[in-house]
């Protein structure tokens, strides 16, 4: 991979404000979880803010992410707000779902946020779904289908692979492999070779990049994001990373060798980005401004997510189904009188 | 009016809402030339083309997530999965995605799509291949759930499943593709949640679905022939079920049959029982009861086979026990 290409500083310095904005907000999502702010699970993207950044700067408002349990980084990549995202973590009704959905399930569709998913690898099958009604409405649109290393091992994924390129549709397919499915290195439950080679076995054209790099990432995802909008077929972005995080924000990790975690922290897709700039030139008080907004756009986010309101308690029975809506039977089966 | 079998019924119903609406299409295995394993698309993909009329590889995780994905884009899906049993390779999809996607994103997305696949047993194809399932779907919110009895109601709610904005699970039965009956072609889509009384009678409801509703015709005729008058209500919807409808009925008769193919333990017709009981508790002349097949896979032999079936023959019999006894 070459990162000799030119990018405009002013593009590298809009993707460093999106790392850093990701970041930031997963800092605050994993405290929000240790306060009781947050419930259940949330996944952080802590360490792989390059993969998401590089691969959505490439896209437009019409094309569409789909993403899975780790997947605030797509949505603030795609343009989703972070307070309405801090909003539906912290379970308000200004959430992305009005806080029925929570850390696994925030989307946007009006600017292209198809959805996180809490079951692997069901964003990546439903996203090409999506790119064949794409293809079958000639919409000038493409899908990027994000997923972890993990789900090379679900079946479902092989039948999307072979989907895709039998109807050949717009789709690009990110794997972003930190190398742990869980808490198992992947490497350790998965047999034969490396997993890009199943990929290729489809016929589907490959490519491996460092995914700790956003202007490497940025650069490939442009080449084959370009293939695909050309009507080219599927296409497939392998991306190195590390989780910073354990798989959980409560998961402290312990499965794995601090040494390794350490080695892992210095190769910072954020500081990697900063070095790349300070190379171009961009002075140090330019970059200590990002991280500044990026602070104030999170702590507004939190402090938004605190003072907002609960959903409406009538909210548990809308938007199951219209046809046998429970909000008409809640009255009645739930009134406490008998039928 | 036409006579038509089933099969083509729901054949003519899919052509008429994709000649209606240019987002329906369908997909699934062997719908193209083979024209579906009993007809039900013969025609199609030479009136619509192979961009509408899909040819799909084997791959039911594939099927339903094309359809969901679709179906979040603005396209009106209906997939094909040929059998009841190999809707379980989908249960996933079916049961985590489609049925809560427009929840779980609140309210942000739909899903409109029928998800075909044909429950009962098909003489002699043994446990993987002669499963009831509807009551997995019924305990899934999100989902509505059909099943049609006849060609004119096969036309009819498919019709109202494609253009229903939920995800319906349309349930066709696998013996009955050949079954002719009177279809209007030009009948109005069957509102989804109303059950149809097959046969009016004042003293036992007999309530059932799919091909058993048939049987509970056929019964309520010999209960006719011993003075028992039956009223048959096929509920064509288990959800939502047509609560006024067996209701009322039951408010009128006194006495209450529920019959289906499904097995007995963990079915349907326990949850229609137990409302039942809980409205009419003290007020039924007879106790409520229920038919369904035993809890054992679906074996091959025949007379093993005929052991699992619930037939017109049991259902009389059933019921005329409920006058014999005084609850």
């Amino acid at each position: 991979m070459t990162t000799a290409r030119t990018l405009p500083v002013a593009s590298a310095l809009r993707m460093l404000r999106t790392m850093r904005i990701i970041r930031d907000f997963e800092d605050a999502a994993g405290a929000a979880l240790r306060d009781g702010h947050a419930r259940g699970s949330v996944h952080q993207y802590t360490g792989e803010e390059a993969i998401a950044t590089g691969v959505c700067f490439n896209l437009t408002r019409a094309d569409f992410v789909s993403s899975y349990h780790r997947g605030h980084g797509h949505a603030i990549a795609k343009g989703v707000s972070p307070a309405r995202m801090m909003q539906e973590l912290y379970g308000r009704a200004g959430g992305t779902s009005g806080g029925k959905g929570g850390s696994m399930h925030i989307a946007d569709f009006s600017c292209g946020m198809l959805g996180a998913n809490g079951v692997v690898p069901d964003g990546v099958t439903i996203a090409v779904g999506a790119a064949q009604a794409f293809k079958m409405q000639k919409r000038a649109a493409i899908m990027v289908a994000f997923f972890g290393d993990g789900a090379l091992n679900r079946g479902p994924l092989f039948e999307a692979f072979n989907w895709a390129k039998l109807f050949e549709l717009p789709v690009l397919f990110v794997c972003e492999d930190n190398g742990y499915s869980v808490t198992l290195r992947t490497r350790d439950v998965t047999g034969g070779p490396a997993p890009i080679e199943r990929v290729k076995s489809f016929g589907i054209p490959a490519e491996t990049v460092n995914g700790n790099d956003v202007i490497e990432v940025e650069a490939a995802a442009r080449r084959l994001i370009a293939e695909v909008r050309a009507g080219g077929g599927p296409r497939y972005l392998h991306a190195h990373t590390y989780r910073w995080q354990g798989h959980l924000a409560h998961d402290r990790g312990l499965y794995r060798d601090p040494a390794e975690v350490e080695a892992a922290k210095r190769d910072d897709c954020i500081v990697n980005a900063e070095r790349w700039l300070t190379q171009q030139g961009v002075e140090a008080a330019v970059l200590a401004e990002v991280d500044g907004e990026a602070k104030q756009i999170i702590a507004s986010a939190v402090a938004e997510a605190l003072a907002a309101p609960w959903p409406d308690t009538a909210q548990v029975f809308t938007d199951v189904q219209d046809i046998g809506s429970p909000a008409r039977a809640a009255a009645r089966r739930w009134s406490g009188s008998a039928s | 009016m036409s006579v038509m079998t089933y099969a083509e019924a729901g054949c003519l119903a899919l052509r008429q809402e994709m000649e209606r609406d240019p987002n329906v299409w369908a997909l699934g295995e062997d719908l193209g030339p083979e024209g579906g394993t009993s007809g039900q698309y013969r025609g199609l993909q030479k009136l619509f083309g192979p961009q509408r009329i899909v040819d799909t590889p084997i791959s039911e995780s594939m099927i339903m997530s094309a359809a969901i994905g679709s179906a979040l884009m603005g396209m009106r899906p209906v997939a094909e999965l040929r059998f009841a049993d190999f809707a379980l390779c989908a249960a996933d999809e079916i049961i985590n995605q489609a049925a809560k996607v427009r929840y779980m994103l609140g309210g942000q997305a739909r899903v409109p799509l029928t998800i075909r696949a044909p429950i009962g047993m098909r003489s002699g194809m043994a446990a993987q291949h002669s499963q009831s399932v509807e009551n997995f779907w019924v305990a899934t919110a999100g989902l509505v759930v059909v099943a049609s009895a006849t060609p004119a109601d096969n036309h009819g709610l498919l019709k109202a499943a494609i253009r229903a904005d939920d995800p319906v699970v349309f349930m066709e039965h696998k013996e009955l593709w050949q079954s002719t009956g009177q279809v209007d072609a030009d009948a109005a889509p069957i509102e989804l949640g109303k059950a149809a009384i097959r046969r009016a009678g004042r003293d036992i409801t007999l309530i059932s679905w799919s091909s058993t509703a048939n049987a509970c015709v056929a019964a309520a005729e010999t209960l006719a022939t011993q003075g028992v008058a039956a009223e048959v209500i096929d509920l064509r919807t288990l959800w939502p079920w047509d609560r006024d409808c067996v209701f009322d009925s039951i408010e009128k008769t006194g006495r209450v049959l529920v019959a289906h193919e499904s097995t007995r333990a963990g079915g349907f017709g326990g949850e229609l029982v137990a409302e039942i009981a809980e409205a009419f508790h003290g007020k039924l002349k007879a106790r409520p009861m229920r038919l369904g097949s035993p809890r054992v896979p679906v074996p091959y032999s025949k007379p093993l086979e005929d052991m699992c079936r619930v037939g017109a023959v049991e259902i009389a019999a059933a019921a005329l026990k409920l006058f014999e006894t005084k609850v």
